[in-house]
């Protein structure tokens, strides 16, 4: 196999939060000491930020001697920086920006800079931050560290001292301090990164404001789409099954006129009438299939997608786990794989091609592969169309189209299951 | 009487185009040009040959509604050339539209009414004597939308049927009075339109026309 079903992102001590491995096992004694070890961090952050959140605040009453100024003008930027590392980890952990906007200060004089940062939200946070992380943020990193460390250093205490009755307590309390370990460090984990996030994000105004232009972007391009897609309908209506229809009401009433005269002329007319009358079936057959294909809402997508694989010329592996979902998210990705599909078999020159996806609870994931040639274009119209039709439902579309050969297409959904 | 007409056959599709023109012989009406393109219809309403065209709305190259403006241009430089347009689907505007000129010799019917072979004939050859043939469906979407508050139900009725080609003898048979009656009402239509007198026909599009614009 030359593709990998599920994206693995790297293992790294600030991967991703995301699902803690179940039961007891080495997977979850990995993931809950990498936790303990970064509120470990957190703790010995926690107390420099104390420091500075001290020095801040004691620097407050002094604000008019020239020492209350020189350590303001010092500490404020430390307190920023060590925001701001604080911002990269949860960013990293809960994998979502948490982003600061400071006011701008270039080229200001110290004074002026100070006298910013008293009107800037931004520092303020920071400020806030510094004393949550010394006092509660602190205690929060702390239980996990002392659940894990706290019976290990009271056993080596005992043996090294040789205390055989404080070596048997500890032994003895190690369990059930591991127990509690075991249960509250991820807890704990989400709540301090979740905490630091709600204090140092600056940007929730911002990210509505995105997030607003984003939808009404992909409103307006799911408006488009769906006006082209009825111009395309009453088209191939037009084109198709009713000019076929009155074509043959033509003939039978020409057929009608000539039955006594010509009968053989007749006979022919009637004939073709009645080929063209299963063209025009045909074709309302296939606009129907355009429109909502009927083995969608009777299987659903992965039967859908089966079915689009079988007469695609070349070899298709279809490896699919998915819920039912909602029936415009499943006509969406049906007709995105089906366009993918279908620039498999015209354009990649490939041996092979695959459809892998899955859902995660919150979010669709298909991917279209092949092993032909590259060169795939995004910004074709088909692909573009596709995007277009996912975007609708906050969709997202990348194209893997190396020059080395093979190409695969990525979507994302989010959607829940039904 | 075959032979007797010319007549310009003008629809993109070959299939419809095929089955109009084998219509149109088998009646005796010589098709003289049988295009599928706008471009090749401008050519062809150019000849002087002819008597009537019969012509599809939606052409290429953009299928919106090329036919009807190319007979429209037409008529401007041709005044009284006799139209058929045909549709898939009839729009009241396109009908005031062609009817416009106020010089008659227009027909609009649905692509359905071809399947009624004697009566699209007959149609044909209305238009091509200076009738004016509207589709009942275009009558009726009409007549349902405005009616004209100072006509009477019959004379509405009398009006639909003129509006969809028919002669006095034929509106007389449909609704079972005779000829004498229906041109009562007729001149009655004509006073309550304030229509000015003048010849027959024209008045009898200019009814039409009043009544494609009442508001």
């Amino acid at each position: 196999m030359n593709y990998s079903p599920a994206v693995e992102a790297p293992k790294t001590w600030l991967a991703p939060l995301l699902a803690v491995p179940a039961g007891v096992g080495r997977a979850g004694v990995v993931e809950r000491v990498r936790l303990t070890v970064l509120s470990a961090g957190h703790a010995a952050a926690g107390l420099a930020a104390l420091v500075l959140a001290l020095l801040m605040t004691g620097s407050f009453p002094a604000l008019l001697s020239v020492t209350g100024l020189l350590v303001l003008w010092l500490v404020v930027p430390l307190a920023a920086l060590l925001a701001g590392a604080h911002r990269s980890v949860a960013a990293r952990l809960l994998g979502e920006p948490v982003v600061a906007r400071y006011a701008d200060t270039d080229g200001k004089n110290p004074i002026t800079a100070m006298i910013v940062w008293a009107r800037d939200p931004a520092r303020w946070r920071d400020f806030a931050f510094c004393w949550f992380s010394g006092t509660g943020g602190l205690l929060m990193s702390l239980v996990p560290v002392v659940f894990l460390v706290g019976p290990l250093v009271h056993v080596v205490i005992g043996l090294a001292h040789g205390d055989w009755l404080w070596f048997t307590v500890a032994a003895a309390m190690s369990g059930p301090f591991l127990l509690v370990w075991w249960f509250l460090t991820v807890p704990m984990v989400r709540a301090r990164l979740h905490t630091d996030r709600a204090i140092l994000d600056h940007s929730r105004g911002e990210r509505l404001r995105e997030r607003v232009a984003q939808v009404v972007r992909s409103r307006s391009a799911t408006v488009d789409h769906n006006e082209a897609e009825l111009r395309r309908i009453e088209r191939d209506l037009h084109d198709g099954a009713q000019a076929r229809i009155v074509a043959a009401g033509m003939n039978v009433g020409l057929a009608e006129k000539l039955v006594h005269t010509d009968p053989d002329t007749a006979v022919a007319l009637l004939r073709e009438a009645q080929d063209t009358t299963l063209s025009a079936l045909e074709d309302l057959r296939t606009l129907v299939r355009g429109i909502h294909p009927p083995i969608l809402a009777d299987r659903g997508l992965v039967s859908g997608i089966e079915a689009l694989a079988i007469p695609i010329p070349i070899p298709v592996t279809v490896a699919l786990r998915l819920p039912r979902l909602a029936p415009p998210v499943e006509s969406a990705a049906y007709f995105a794989v089906a366009e993918c599909l279908a620039n498999v078999a015209k354009h990649a020159r490939a041996s092979r091609a695959w459809v892998v996806g899955d859902h995660d609870g919150g979010t669709l994931r298909l991917t279209v592969g092949d092993d032909g040639r590259a060169g795939a274009d995004p910004a074709g119209s088909g692909l573009a169309g596709v995007a277009r039709r996912l975007a609708a439902f906050d969709g997202t579309l990348t194209v893997a189209s190396p020059a080395g050969g093979g190409t695969e297409v990525r979507m994302e959904v989010r959607c829940r299951a039904i | 009487m075959p032979g007797d007409l010319k007549a310009l056959v003008a629809e993109d599709q070959m299939l419809l185009r095929v089955g109009l023109t084998r219509i149109l012989e088998a009646a005796g009406i010589a098709v003289v040009a049988a295009v599928g393109t706008a471009d090749a219809l401008d050519d062809a309403l150019a000849r002087d040959d002819l008597d009537v065209a019969i012509v599809d709305v939606r052409l290429p190259p953009t299928f919106t509604t090329e036919g009807l403006e190319a007979v429209v241009k037409a008529r401007s430089s041709r005044p009284g050339l006799p139209v058929v347009v045909l549709s898939q689907y009839v729009e009241p505007l396109y009908a005031r539209e062609l009817l416009a000129a106020g010089t008659g010799s227009v027909g609009y019917l649905l692509k359905d009414r071809v399947v009624d072979v004697d009566g699209f004939v007959a149609a044909v050859r209305q238009v091509a004597a200076g009738g004016t043939v509207l589709d009942p469906e275009v009558v009726a979407g009409l007549l349902s939308a405005r009616p004209l508050d100072r006509l009477t139900d019959r004379e509405r009725e009398v009006l639909t049927l003129i509006a969809e080609g028919r002669s006095n003898a034929a509106v007389a048979t449909r609704l079972y009075v005779t000829e004498k009656a229906v041109d009562k009402h007729i001149n009655n239509i004509f006073t309550k339109l304030d229509l000015p007198p003048a010849p027959d026909d024209n008045r009898r599009v200019l009814a039409v026309l009043a009544w494609l614009n009442a508001a």
